[in-house]
């Protein structure tokens, strides 16, 4: 992705976008003040407690006075921006901002909720289920785009994961034979992309929209002509039930969000761990980031650039492929056209957020996860807010954070670049 | 992926020696590569289309399981299968030409109209639909020639008919020659806003207008979902905007059943103002030279930020044009469902336009044709319209790779690429 810099003179980028994200923070505290009207003597309730597999895990209920609240957390927003206008947090303003932005988010809760009540752990825990394939697609991403390869594609695989996944598990009734062939069918398009990009050297962003475009096409088409007439197909039986972890599950709060989930939610976990330590710790991993850095003197040390990219851009095609899958036979239970919804970029949105980390990016894909699941939980509410502008949130956030407004994101180096051996 | 299995095993093109087969046939005609290439792809791209048509078909399947049994009928079924698929497309995009002939005569003879319009009615149909297709590829083609990707067309396309629409209802009492133009002018103008959004975003900060566009297209189809439920909806249950004023019609060149509006000339005579633009203006200079080299661009003086923000903002205009005349041409209202992809399928014609305006209407006019006939191919050899969508992707794939399409016809490798392989 050729991210250029535009404008040469650093330092005064720099005091203002300070005073940019000060002026930001000034009109978040005036907005949160504006929400005090008529809270007075209101009490918003955050229902702790869940119910799982027919076990009650109790918690106290959350109780929080409505005005107080949207006046203390207003106040200190205020005080913030003051100071961030006048002295800067310097190093620290990038985690200032994103603290200063969620307390906004959990005031604007605290609001739709005055007077009334919200499951706060069933939504965590939707936030989670949401945010799996966005965190599975942003691995996806970092695999491919850490070895100089955008995959703009992942989207597409995702779908055609869905699909295939769907139509196997139907075939053999076995939801484990979808997962693998769906996985199956991310990696076939991954080579695709692979053979397009590298030995073809074709233009990345090119080849992934064609991807998109083929797996749409391929989807939609084989669903109309065969699985639309014979339903049998589309009906893989029950999805991949949760599986609780001995123990921990029955930890208010934190245990139905992240130990009583679907087995692909602990697989994301592990995968999470494992991207860390592979792209930090071992030796493949460094060879990778090098390539991804600077192929010519990769190349110049003996490694093998186009080997590690086909590699790297195939496991990234198996991850969003099983992504697709978790999307369709892991959590629906059946193939919709266009399912996807743009998953996949979120995916590469949250990836940038994280800086092509796998934690950073994990972060990412929840708070995306988080903005995909309160549409459903404020109708509840009746915020009075349409449901139409809620749907939009994630894709809003996702283009604030790609404008670098929480801080500048740095690319691997080659990123998009096609790599020729012996020229310059 | 079928489109894997086409790639070149022969030598490298380099290697060849001497003109190939169909060089010879093609060149000594007088045809470049630069036009043989695309022909070459969408020939492929049928090719395989029509493989696909061919196994979908139960019946053809049905005969391959039989293979060994009776191989001449498996293959006259597949034969079959293809023959009626594409004969129904063409005729589906030309009409009958019997019929028209037939009816051409009917009609100098006793000046019968009726029946000559019905019978040229697809031909009309597929240039009704090739309208939005120009005038939204001539928008892909603007970014790309400035290296900007905009996948944000499909959403372009729907502001732009939500405004024009407004105004196309909204405002009472003006003649049509104000009217019409009005409509059509406060469309491109909400939809360039819309494409200035990512533009600036991505000239200013750097923010990736692939994400960017197709976030803002989630948001146009929100947005639309939104204003067609609520503020712009008519009276009655389903969600659509009131009709517009007849004052607002683009007039149709024919009468009823003949679709054809003014609106295609319209397109026409915009691309000609595009290819005036990009390669007769110091501005249009500007655009394609930030395209080709931003370093050198910005050392020759250029204010490469204004120039890719307003780039973007005309290539969106377009887009929402597209939107807008299609909107007061044939539909004369907004529905959910406005555009059947005309955004997405605008990337395809772009590059097999090689993003020259006149490239791009003919690869418009192809791809008008081919949905045109695509609708009678579902309607009577049961084929999904969608099989239009893997055309485009593997039409995509071959364009933008041009070695494979060497190396599949033996073509000698040329020292011109196209301008999309350039830009990687």
């Amino acid at each position: 992705m050729s991210q250029t810099v535009l404008v040469n003179n650093n330092m005064e980028i720099k005091s203002r976008r300070n005073v940019n994200i000060g002026i930001f923070l000034m009109v978040e505290a005036v907005a949160i003040f504006l929400l005090l009207g008529g809270t007075r003597g209101m009490i918003s309730t955050f229902v702790l407690s869940s119910r799982r597999a027919g076990v009650d895990i109790a918690a106290p209920d959350l109780v929080i006075p409505t005005w107080v609240s949207i006046l203390i957390a207003g106040s200190l927003v205020g005080l913030v921006s003051i100071w961030q206008i006048v002295k800067g947090f310097k190093r620290r303003t990038n985690a200032v901002m994103i603290t200063m932005v969620s307390l906004g988010v959990g005031v604007f809760l605290i609001w739709a909720t005055r007077g009334k009540s919200l499951n706060l752990t069933g939504m965590l825990v939707s936030s989670v289920i949401q945010a799996t394939p966005i965190a599975l697609a942003s691995l996806s991403g970092i695999f491919s785009e850490r070895s100089g390869v955008v995959n703009i594609g992942i989207e597409g695989m995702m779908l055609m994961g869905a699909f295939i996944s769907v139509v196997f598990a139907s075939l053999t009734q076995n939801i484990y034979i979808g997962f693998l062939a769906g996985a199956l069918s991310g990696l076939i398009l991954g080579l695709l992309h692979a053979v397009l990009t590298i030995r073809y050297r074709m233009n990345q962003i090119i080849s992934g929209a064609g991807i998109i475009i083929l797996a749409l096409g391929l989807t939609s088409f084989l669903d109309r002509a065969f699985v639309t007439s014979n339903p049998a197909l589309n009906n893989p039986g029950p999805v991949l039930a949760s599986l609780p972890i001995p123990l921990l599950w029955r930890i208010p709060v934190i245990g139905p969000i992240l130990f009583n989930q679907s087995p692909v939610i602990y697989v994301l976990f592990f995968l999470i761990i494992f991207t860390h330590f592979f792209f930090y710790y071992t030796k493949w991993g460094l060879r990778i980031r090098s390539v991804g850095e600077n192929p010519k003197a990769a190349d110049t040390l003996g490694i093998n650039v186009y080997t590690l990219r086909y590699i790297s851009v195939l496991i990234s095609g198996t991850i969003a492929g099983f992504a697709g899958s978790y999307m369709s036979i892991g959590s629906v239970g059946l193939f919709n056209e266009g399912m996807s919804a743009g998953k996949g970029f979120l995916g590469m949105a949250a990836m940038i957020f994280g800086n092509w980390n796998p934690g950073g990016a994990f972060l990412g894909s929840v708070i995306f996860g988080f903005f995909d699941s309160w549409q459903d939980k404020l109708s509840i509410l009746k915020v009075g807010i349409p449901s139409e502008f809620l749907q939009m949130a994630p894709y809003i956030a996702t283009m604030i954070i790609l404008s670098g407004f929480i801080g500048r994101s740095r690319m691997p180096a080659a990123d998009g670049t096609p790599y020729k051996k012996g020229e310059a | 992926m079928s489109n894997t299995s086409a790639k070149p095993t022969q030598t490298k093109p380099q290697e060849v020696q001497g003109r190939s087969f169909w060089q010879r046939v093609f060149v000594r005609k007088g045809i470049s590569e630069g036009v043989l290439l695309p022909i070459l792809a969408v020939f492929t791209a049928l090719v395989i289309g029509g493989i696909i048509i061919a196994f979908s078909n139960l019946d053809t399947l049905a005969a391959w399981g039989n293979f060994f049994q009776n191989p001449l009928g498996a293959l006259s079924s597949t034969w079959a299968t293809i023959r009626d698929a594409y004969s129904a497309m063409f005729i589906g995009a030309f009409g009958n030409p019997v019929e028209i002939i037939k009816q051409l005569g009917i009609w100098l003879k006793t000046s019968e109209s009726k029946q000559l319009l019905t019978a040229i009615r697809p031909f009309s149909e597929s240039l009704v639909i090739s309208v939005p297709y120009i005038l939204a590829g001539l928008g892909v083609a603007i970014g790309f020639q400035c290296n900007l990707f905009n996948i944000g067309a499909e959403g372009q396309l729907y502001i732009g008919g939500l405004a024009t629409a407004l105004v196309g209802y909204g405002v009472h009492g003006l003649p049509w020659y104000i009217h019409a133009p009005l409509a059509l002018l406060v469309g491109a103008l909400a939809a360039g806003i819309w494409g200035f959004i990512p533009g600036i975003l991505k000239a200013r900060f750097g923010a990736h207008e692939v994400i960017n566009t197709i976030m803002m297209n989630y948001i146009a189809f929100r947005l639309t979902d939104y204003l067609l439920s609520g503020p712009m909806k008519s009276k009655g249950g389903i969600p659509v905007t009131p009709n517009v004023l007849p004052t607002a019609y683009l007039a149709t060149l024919f009468p009823s059943p003949v679709r054809l509006h003014w609106g295609f000339f319209l397109a026409l005579g915009l691309a000609v103002v595009v290819y005036w633009l990009l390669f007769k203006t110091t501005f249009g200079m500007e655009i394609r030279m930030v395209g080709a080299n931003l370093r050198a661009a910005r050392y020759a003086g250029i204010p490469v930020t204004r120039t890719m923000a307003i780039a973007m903002a005309i290539s969106a205009a377009l887009c929402g044009l597209a939107g807008s005349i299609h909107l007061l041409g044939v539909d004369h209202r907004m529905v959910r469902a406005f555009s059947p992809g005309y955004g997405f399928d605008a990337l395809a014609l772009a590059l097999l336009g090689n993003s020259h305006p006149m490239g791009v209407v003919l690869a418009s006019l192809l791809f008008g044709f081919l949905r045109g006939g695509a609708a009678r191919m579902q309607s009577v050899a049961g084929t999904p319209v969608e099989i239009i969508r893997i055309i485009q992707g593997l039409v995509i794939v071959f364009v933008a790779a041009p070695e494979i399409i060497r190396g599949l016809y033996h073509l000698r490798s040329s020292r011109h690429q196209t301008q999309a392989t350039k830009k990687a």
